[in-house]
Formats: structure tokens, sequence, C-alpha cells
């Protein structure tokens, strides 16, 4: 059922990886992911690829479902070792009428593969393995400096994490919409792109009309309970390093040391 | 005064076509003059667009009165600096059980009301957990609410509220979109913490059995206050609510039509209990007394 | 046009662990012209039984027969299946779209590919049956009250001129009088027109007042499919699946139990009150059919 789609894909068991506080996870993402572009040559890519696979096992999560995340991207990562392996010029290995595959394309292409599926399943270990609302609050903490400039910090995680709860609840209602023109013959399958267009009017509107509707109740009951922006506010619960957190960044130091080494020295 | 007071309460909004000039004045609320005693259950019907729940709204200060007064707890809304003290006294519950939860886990949209306020985050967990206890959604403490029932979703809803510490909990419709059961579920959560906290309760509603527990009942009809007092006072009138579009429970009305057919009952009859416990005070005298109906006359020689 | 169910099943996310077993093994004849109320508790598998119905769900096992002909079947129309079972959802008003209630109407009949003059006359009819006066016509459906957007909504899909009409719920959230008001439009149209209606519904009192079958459902299986009369005489069984009778026939089955002679299986208002009076007016005694003991 639609419900039961969460963006993200929460993946619920018990692990290092789980219990480790948001805002490591965060960081440990985006190095791993400058990491994947500052290591030019296969000795940093093993590197990387031993730091995932450590990572992977010790989140307990199936490795099946980070392959599954992989599956919606086949498309893009397809596109790219494509455009990489035949638009790269330089010392042709194999030519077939116009199409050329050069030394430096296949070198490219596989590179290429290497980061894009590193850098998903990077990301999604952090995405399984960390709560939607957690991963907000990370956020809003990380990004608290921002502040000084003016930026709504508070506001932009809180409208994230309201987003969050309000998509599984929109997917059902376009999904009833649907089905209630349908029921008026509504056809949203066949004709060309205009006609098909077209025929989104009487699911998007209603749609619509429903999204205000629900942000002005949303917005109403969150004044009745005193909502007033960030100022005064407590939390229920603060993000606070634990000693595997330290560890963790410890480590994560260590790996992103190696790396920029082996980007500098190879 | 009571908790809640209102004087001469006027809300008029301006109708306005496409191009924004003004078509017209709806007065929504008109002349509402309520006093609700500490510790009450008081009930509000109406019809649909009888004004209740933009009467509901000023209670906790979202909207403000056009003319006229409202205090909550000796508090003139209009006054600025106690809007937050208010709403924290005046909590308010509404219709749409998904539009009011904001967060994704349980026991986080329970602890939003006191995040707002400031409290400290040891006395959070501890309001949520007593607060969940209260409507007996403590185990689901962990759950997605996408995952609950409609009549769950409306007791997390409550249970947010209560972990505010309101004196006052105002309910607009609370369970217009709740199967049956949700519908006893909640009203069974709301009379818990009238009777067990002695929070004060405005159950705002159209099903006529939510009320019958309530300690006194004001019936709405085009923003003004068109009838007032218990609720068997009330359901005695049973043409006068079938004039203002509402209705009365099964039993009232099988009552009142029994009695249209020369039956000797009382007015405002609420329970099934109390209706057959009348008839068969009446059918034992009838019984007794077979000159009134002819009884038979074999039975009686036995 | 008698629609069948034959071994119905459908279960939900079947290839995943989550798998729910919506229907099972449903067996239903609806034959023409009957007024049915479809009851059960939330979950209880009524919403994906109707939805079975106009094709909007296909099984995962078993047929579906509408005018004897298998509605799965490859070359089945389907538009024209959903034109002939009308299917008016829960809070049917949140489908509106258009910018006057007219072309709203209009939208189900042009969606058929009639001509506009005659989806017009439809539409017009259709309004008049759920009685919407001439001047909401050209106004915004989104600047009417509650009760009349329902209206309207359910008038998009009587425009279709269904032959079967599905309602899931159509009286909830309205008052008491917008309530009763909508559920007399219904049975004067059934009366009228002669169609069957499927009214799905949380309120006893108004299945009991209205249809002459009701089914019930309970975890996905037809529990009881009968006249309301003999399944609200199984009121304890109905309450042990989160469902109930109407508050009579609880009045009835208290004062039988307390030694009244009544008949127990009132199930309206006006039947409870005949049959009172006729105990408390009797002359002579009857054995009534149903008494406490058979009931009990």
């Amino acid at each position: 059922m639609l419900r039961d789609i969460t963006l993200g894909q929460y993946y619920q068991t018990d692990s290092v990886i789980h219990k480790l506080d948001p805002r490591v996870k965060l960081i440990a993402t985006v190095c791993f992911i400058i990491s994947l572009f500052i290591v030019g040559s296969w000795v940093g890519y093993a590197v990387a690829a031993v730091f995932l696979a450590v990572s992977v096992k010790l989140s307990n999560v199936p490795f099946k479902f980070m392959v599954k995340g992989m599956r919606a991207i086949v498309f893009i990562l397809l596109i790219t070792v494509v455009f990489n392996l035949f638009l790269t010029p330089g010392e042709v290995l194999l030519s077939v009428w116009k199409i050329r595959i050069t030394k430096e394309g296949l070198r490219m292409a596989l590179q290429m593969a290497v980061r894009l599926s590193f850098l998903i399943i990077g990301s999604s270990v952090m995405t399984l393995t960390t709560t939607p609302n957690s991963l907000t609050d990370a956020m809003e903490k990380l990004m608290k400096p921002l502040k000084i400039f003016k930026v709504p910090v508070h506001e932009v995680a809180m409208m994230m994490s309201i987003a969050l709860r309000f998509i599984p609840i929109l997917l059902e209602e376009t999904d009833k919409i649907m089905k209630a023109q349908i029921a008026r013959g509504a056809d949203f399958e066949s004709g060309n792109l205009i006609k098909k267009a077209k025929a989104m009017v009487p699911l998007l509107v209603p749609l619509f009309i429903s999204a205000f509707r629900r942000a002005n109740d949303l917005a109403m009951a969150m004044e009745a309970r005193c909502y007033r922006g960030g100022e005064h506010r407590t939390k229920m619960k603060p993000l606070k390093y634990a000693a595997r957190d330290k560890a963790a960044y410890g480590i994560l130091a260590v790996y992103f040391g190696v790396c920029i080494a082996i980007g500098v020295f190879l | 005064m009571g908790i809640i007071k209102t004087d001469k309460l006027v809300f008029e909004y301006i109708r306005r076509d496409e191009e924004g000039n003004v078509e017209g004045i709806t007065r929504a609320v008109d002349e509402v003059d309520l006093d609700v005693r500490q510790g009450d259950f008081v009930a509000v019907l109406g019809h649909n667009g009888s004004g209740k729940s933009t009467l509901a709204k000023h209670i906790n200060a979202i909207l403000y009165p056009t003319e006229g007064t409202v205090w909550v707890d000796g508090m003139d809304t209009k006054e600025d600096k106690d809007l937050w003290n208010i709403r924290q006294e005046a909590g308010m519950v509404f219709q749409n059980p998904d539009n009011q939860i904001i967060g994704q886990v349980v026991e986080e949209d329970v602890g939003f009301g006191p995040e707002n306020m400031g409290i400290p985050t040891e006395e959070i967990w501890e309001r949520v957990e007593e607060s969940l206890k209260a409507v007996g959604m403590y185990q689901y403490r962990k759950f997605s609410p996408n995952k609950l029932s409609g009549g769950q979703k409306q007791r997390v809803s409550i249970a947010g509220v209560i972990a505010m510490h309101p004196k006052c909990i105002i309910l607009d419709e609370p369970t217009a979109m709740l199967d049956p059961n949700g519908r006893k579920e909640v009203v069974r959560a709301v009379r818990a913490l009238n009777d067990v906290e002695g929070i004060t309760v405005i159950l705002i509603t159209h099903y006529m059995e939510e009320i019958i527990h309530a300690d006194k009942v004001f019936v709405m009809d085009k923003g003004k206050i068109a009838m007032q007092g218990t609720p068997r006072e009330i359901f005695s009138q049973v043409g006068k609510l079938k004039h203002l579009r509402l209705d009365v429970p099964q039993v009232t009305l099988l009552a009142h039509e029994l009695k249209k057919s020369g039956v000797n009952l009382p007015d405002g009859i609420l329970t099934v209990e109390e209706l057959t416990q009348e008839l068969m005070h009446v059918y034992e005298s009838r019984k007794s007394a077979p000159h009134l109906v002819g009884l038979e006359n074999d039975r009686e020689r036995v | 046009m008698p629609i069948i169910l034959d071994h119905v099943n459908y279960v939900y996310g079947s290839d995943t662990a989550l798998a729910v077993h919506a229907l099972k093994d449903i067996n239903l004849v609806i034959p023409d012209g009957q007024f049915i109320g479809l009851i059960g508790h939330t979950g209880s598998g009524k919403s994906t039984l109707v939805q079975h119905l106009n094709g909007l769900i296909k099984p995962t096992g078993g047929n579906i027969y509408f005018n004897g002909e298998d509605i799965h079947a490859q070359d089945y129309d389907k538009k024209k299946l959903r034109s002939k079972v009308g299917l008016v959802f829960q809070y049917p008003e949140h489908q509106l779209f258009e910018i006057d209630v007219f072309s709203d109407v209009c939208f189900g009949p042009k969606n058929l590919g009639l001509s506009r003059q005659e989806a017009e006359l439809r539409a017009y009819a259709a309004l008049k049956q759920v009685g919407l006066e001439d001047e909401y016509f050209y106004q915004s459906p989104f600047d009417l009250s509650g009760g009349q957007k329902r209206r309207v909504a359910i008038a998009g899909v009587l425009a279709m001129k269904p032959e079967v009409l599905v309602l899931d719920e159509p009286t909830a959230g309205l008052d008491p009088k917008g309530r009763d008001e909508i559920l007399d439009q219904i049975a004067k149209l059934k009366e009228e027109t002669g169609i069957t209606v499927i009214l799905v519904s949380h309120s006893m009192e108004d299945v009991a007042k209205y249809v002459e079958r009701i089914i019930v459902m309970n975890q996905g299986s037809v529990m009881y499919d009968d006249m309301p009369r003999e399944v609200f005489q199984h009121y304890k069984e109905l309450e042990q699946v989160g469902l109930a009778a109407p508050q009579v026939t609880y009045i009835m089955q208290a004062l039988c139990d307390n030694g009244m002679p009544v008949r127990t299986d009132a199930t309206t208002i006006g039947e409870a009150v005949g049959e009172i009076m006729r105990v408390l007016e009797k002359k002579v005694r009857k054995c009534p059919k149903i008494t406490c003991a058979d009931a009990g």
C-alpha cells in the first residue's frame, strides 16, 4: 500500500550504525562522497570499498536492500557510462562504424560507474539507518551557525519534517482521487502527451485544494499548541554525542586522511 | 466568573468576490453569552454552519471577536501578552485526525506542545508518558501515526493537548470523521479526562449520543444560542431540535413516539435502561388494572 | 443487470511479506433493483469489495460477472462498466474540480463520449435528482455548503445513468438533517428509477430504516447476508466483531428480558412503536413468533 512507502526507506533493526548520532552519519556520508572524488586511483577505490563494506556489514541491513535502492538509478548509471564510454576522446581501442571506444573512455566509464554506485550505496547506508526525522534534526543542528546569516534553519527543518509526514498521506489521497475520477470515466492512460496532461487536471485540482486545506488545518493546529517558531523551544530528544560517536569521528578522520594522502601522492 | 466566559461575542467575516470587492458580511457568531464553570462537561450542538466551530476557535484565541469579549481563566483573548497562556490553558482538538498530528512518531507528536512551551527535556518525557497513559495510547508511543486508526489518532491528539497541562480542552467535532468504534473510544477518553483529571471539557458535535453525559448543553443556530439546559431538558424538545436540523437518540425518539400514541412516559428519556424501566412500569400497571386495556382474563383467573 | 461475485479473493501486496488477505472467497449475487446495506467495521474489507464491483480493483482470485459477462475478460469495455456501476466514494466532494457545478456534473457523461447536449441534459436531470436548486448551477462547487457539495458529487455519478449505485458512507460528517435529506433522496431515486443501490454505512439505524438486505463483512468474509430483522437478531455476534444493532433492537430485547411479551425483531422506530402498542393494548394474548426464548 502507498502508506507504507517511507522516503529514504528506513530499515528498522538494531545496529551500531543505527545507534550513531545522526550528525555523525550525515557528516560521514558527506565525507565519503567527497573522498570518492578526491581519490583518483584504484587503490583509493579499494580503500573506499573497504570502508563502505565495513559500514554495510555493521549496519545489519541486508545487502539486497541497498541494491534495491540501486535499481532506480540504473538508468542514470547506464547513461553516464555510455556517454563516458563513447564520447571521451583519446587512444582508440575499438571502432565500429562511427562509434569509437577509447582507452580513456573506458577508464572514465568504469570510474564513474564505481563512483556512482558507491555514492548511492553510501547514502543509502545513511537513509536506511536513520529516521527522516532525526536526519532533519541533525541538519537543523549542523546548520545552526547559518542563523547568523539570517538563514531560517529551524523553519526549513520544520518544513522538511512536515513534508515527510504528509508525503504518505498525499500519496494515498492521490490514489483515492484518481480512483474516484476513473469511476467517473476519466482516462489517465491513453492518448497523446497533451491529452494526458489535460487528463491530469481532474486529479491535480482536487489534490492542490486538499493540500492547501491540510496546510491550513495544520497551521491552525500548530498555533493552538503554542508553536511560535524556534525561539524558546526545548527539545524532547536533544542530540547528544556519546563515546561511540566520538570513536566514529576518529575512524572517519583516519579514513578521510588516508583518502587525501592517496589523492595527493598517487 | 467561570473558566470560559463570553460576553455578547460577535464574529463577522467579510465575503469578497473574485476582484476583492466586498460582497457582504456574514455574522457567524451573534451575541453569544457563555459561562462555563471549571470542571464542567459542556456540549455544544448545532448543524453544519451554525457557528459552533467559529465559536470554539475564539476560546483558543485563533479568532478574535469582532465585538464583545472572551475570557479564558480571567484573561481577555484580545490581550496579546496573554496569548500563549491562553493557548496553553485552553487546549484544542480539531476534526481531521490527519491534519493535526505533526510528529512522525506518536510520542514526538505528544511532546510537540511542551517543546513549544520550553519545558525541560526530562519533564517533557514525564508529561508525554502520563498523557499517553491517560488516553490509553501508551503502548503505541513508538508507532507512526499513519499506522493508527482514526480513533487512535484523535486520542493521540488529545494526549498532545493534555501534555500542555491545560485547564480546559475544546474539542471541535473530534468524532465527525470516525466510525462508531472510534467515536466511542474518543468519547470515553474525553469523559475520563473530565471525571478523573477534572479538566473542563467543551465538546462540539452533532452526534446526539455523545452528549447525554454532559453537565450542560448549548444548541447553536445561525450564530446564536438557540437552546440551553441539561441533556434531559434539551432532549425533551424533540420538535424544536428537529427544526434546528438536529436529532435525538433513537431511544428518546421512540419514547417520544410512544408518548404521542398515548403511553404515559416522562419527557427526555436518554438511555435504553430508562425507557425499559418506564415501559415495564406502564406494562405492569396495565396488567394489574385490566379494565384500562381489557387484558386477557383467563390468566388472571389462574 | 445483476452482478455476480464468484469465489472472489483479493490479496494486497501479494509479492511482499506484508500480504493482507483483504477478501476471502466472496460469493454474492446482487440482483436488479435491490436496496442493499453493506456493513462492517473499518478494515473489514467492505471498501475493497465495492471497488471490485466496477473493476477498479482486479480480484487476485475468482470472477466477477456483470450481466453475465466476465468484467475482466480481455475485450470487456471497462469504461462502459463504470458508467453502469456508479461508485460514490467517501467524502466525494473532494473530487470536485471544475469551475462551476454544472460543468463538474458534466464530466462523467462527457467521458462516456456523449454529445454536449446529451451530457448537459443528463447533468441537469442528475442535479434535479439530488435536489439541488437551479440557483447553484453556475456557482463554483467550492463555495457551496458541505451538504450541497456532497449532492453535486453524487449527481456527478448519477449523470452517468448507472444501473447500480454504490455509495460509500454518503452521510459521513453531515449533520442529522443533512444525513436524512441525502438518504431520503437516494431512497426516492431508488423508488422512481428502480436502480440497485448498495449503501455502505456505519449507522445501523440508517441501514435498518432504508435497506431490504444487509451484507455484514468481517475480516474479509461475508458474515451475514439476510433481511435486516434477521441480521440484527444476531446483535451479540455483531458486537463481538465491533458492530452493533440499532438502539431499538436493544430496547425490545431489554423489554423482553424483563417479561414483556414483545417480538424482539423490530429494527425501526415505526416497527417498535407498533409492537409495543400492540402488547400494551392487546385484548387477546397471541403468542409472538419470536420471543426472548428463541432469540436469547
